[in-house]
């Protein structure tokens, strides 16, 4: 498999060795790493509004869009120009301060999550030890925005929708952390990377079999409610609340919002595909060489974006398949089903890792 | 520590906490400079079916969000201890499993307590 690792490090000993001083060197790669990051957080969030609005229509029997570019391909980039140049209204009686600081504070989130995701063979730029546990911290972040987008506006109905979303995160925030844990326990690692490597026989979702699945249909669900998507867009329920927590953000503040919540998407499918499907690794049988040695042809990005699209692709199906729930129903089915279910899981993966019930 | 360029995990987080402000940084920017800008009595008001708002907007509001906040910072400072366990676990033998399951037979006497007496239920 070809290990982007080698391009780094060329480029790397290629700095240090036209005689700049090491600082020097660091600063123009940290430099090149964020463009790197900003370049693919815009094309990435242009492609999953396209993405997003073509399986729409395409569960609805529609065409979606198709005016502007082939098969409406230049929709979005007309969209965000669009978005650009609207006016920024800036309400009486809103907490300045608080309503310009809040989208810093959903964006950074996702960019620090998204620098954290492996693309593919020694394509990584954040790699803790305790990786998935700084993603999951890095997330909550992302929550303190929205309540502060909420309460900074001065309207009742972002207020509510702040409130109801800031309940369903931290509600689902649960299952999700305990999900993951359930991994961690079978990897007995934490580290980003030293997960992806783990899998190299084998899948998580193959090899920790009942458990991992069961771990990986609570974490579809919990994600599901993480982004505020699908039978869980109760904060956005729109004939009670008009847009939820950002109703009264208009222009580019609002598209803040709006591309964080794609990236969001991205990201916890991207989660979802590094701790079960394997992150960028091919997805290998054991003892079937010949077939493992063509699955190692398909460059490493391909594999982890085909499988981070893919648990997209589940994520939105989701949407028009369920009708919206009540938030009783929303906060019962978090805490009376889905976390008790979720820690009688880790205890049956505890078991399974113990007494090596696993492959 | 990311091996292969020589920088320091703590350098990179905090490039891409400089990125994610640079990015809405720029494009406040960009939109300060190309957007247009008047100003009217009417538009700066909440928007609210078309009524006037009624007394303040940063209202007390339903007690209950209150009380799931309360629980979730229990869990959640749960499945702060239950991450270094799920690391060290495989290495503990028997011991590892009892001692989380004494840990978590208490929070989940806690969570039952909260459910008895009618804090999961939403009114």
């Amino acid at each position: 498999m070809f290990d982007f690792g080698k391009w780094t490090s060329a480029f790397n000993s290629f700095l240090l060795g036209t005689g700049m001083p090491e600082w020097l060197g660091i600063v123009i790669e940290c430099v090149i790493i964020g463009v790197l990051v900003l370049l693919v957080y815009t094309v990435l969030a242009l492609f999953y509004i396209l993405y997003e609005r073509k399986l729409c229509a395409w569960f609805q029997c529609r065409l979606g869009p198709m005016r502007v570019g082939k098969w409406g391909l230049l929709q979005v980039f007309a969209d965000m120009f669009k978005i650009l140049v609207k006016e920024l209204i800036c309400l009486k009686g809103t907490d300045r301060f608080l309503f310009k600081l809040a989208p810093y504070l959903v964006i950074t989130s996702s960019v620090v999550m998204l620098a954290c995701l492996p693309w593919g063979n020694g394509l990584q730029i954040i790699d803790w030890n305790i990786g998935i546990f700084f993603v999951l911290a890095v997330s909550s972040v992302g929550v303190l925005g929205i309540l502060l987008a909420g309460w900074s506006s001065n309207n009742k109905y972002t207020l509510i929708g702040a409130m109801r979303s800031g309940a369903q995160m931290i509600s689902y925030e649960i299952s999700l952390g305990l999900s993951i844990i359930t991994i961690c326990v079978f990897a007995g690692t934490m580290d980003i990377s030293a997960l992806v490597s783990e899998q190299n026989s084998m899948w998580f979702i193959f090899r920790g079999h009942v458990p991992a699945i069961i771990a990986f249909i609570i974490y579809v669900i919990a994600a599901t409610a993480e982004t505020n998507r699908g039978p869980f867009d109760l904060p956005e329920a729109e004939h009670e609340l008009t847009a939820g927590y950002h109703t009264e953000y208009s222009g580019i503040h609002f598209g803040f919002f709006y591309l964080a919540e794609y990236l969001n998407l991205f990201i916890v499918s991207g989660i979802a595909s590094l701790m079960f499907l394997g992150g960028w690794m091919p997805l290998h049988i054991p003892g079937w060489d010949g077939f493992n040695m063509v699955m190692d042809y398909i460059p490493s990005p391909v594999w982890f974006l085909a499988k981070a699209f893919f648990i997209s692709y589940v994520i939105i199906w989701f949407k028009w398949t369920f009708p919206r729930v009540r938030i009783d129903q929303m906060l019962a089915f978090e805490w009376k089903y889905l976390m008790p279910f979720s820690l009688a899981n880790l205890l049956l993966m505890t078991l399974c890792v113990a007494f090596g019930w696993h492959f | 520590m990311n091996v292969l360029l020589e920088i320091s995990n703590g350098a990179l987080s905090i490039t891409a906490v400089l990125t994610g402000i640079g990015l809405v940084f720029a494009a406040l920017l960009i939109a300060k400079w190309i957007s247009p800008r008047s100003f009217s009595v009417k538009k700066s008001e909440p928007y609210e079916c078309g009524i006037p708002t009624r007394g303040e907007s940063m209202i007390q509001f339903k007690s209950g969000y209150y009380i799931f906040a309360i629980l979730f910072l229990l869990f959640d400072v749960e499945t702060v201890f239950l991450y270094p366990w799920s690391v060290v676990m495989n290495g503990m033998g028997p011991k590892g499993i009892l001692c989380i399951g004494i840990f978590m037979f208490v929070l989940i006497m806690g969570l039952a307590y909260a459910w008895k007496k009618g804090a999961l239920k939403w009114e």
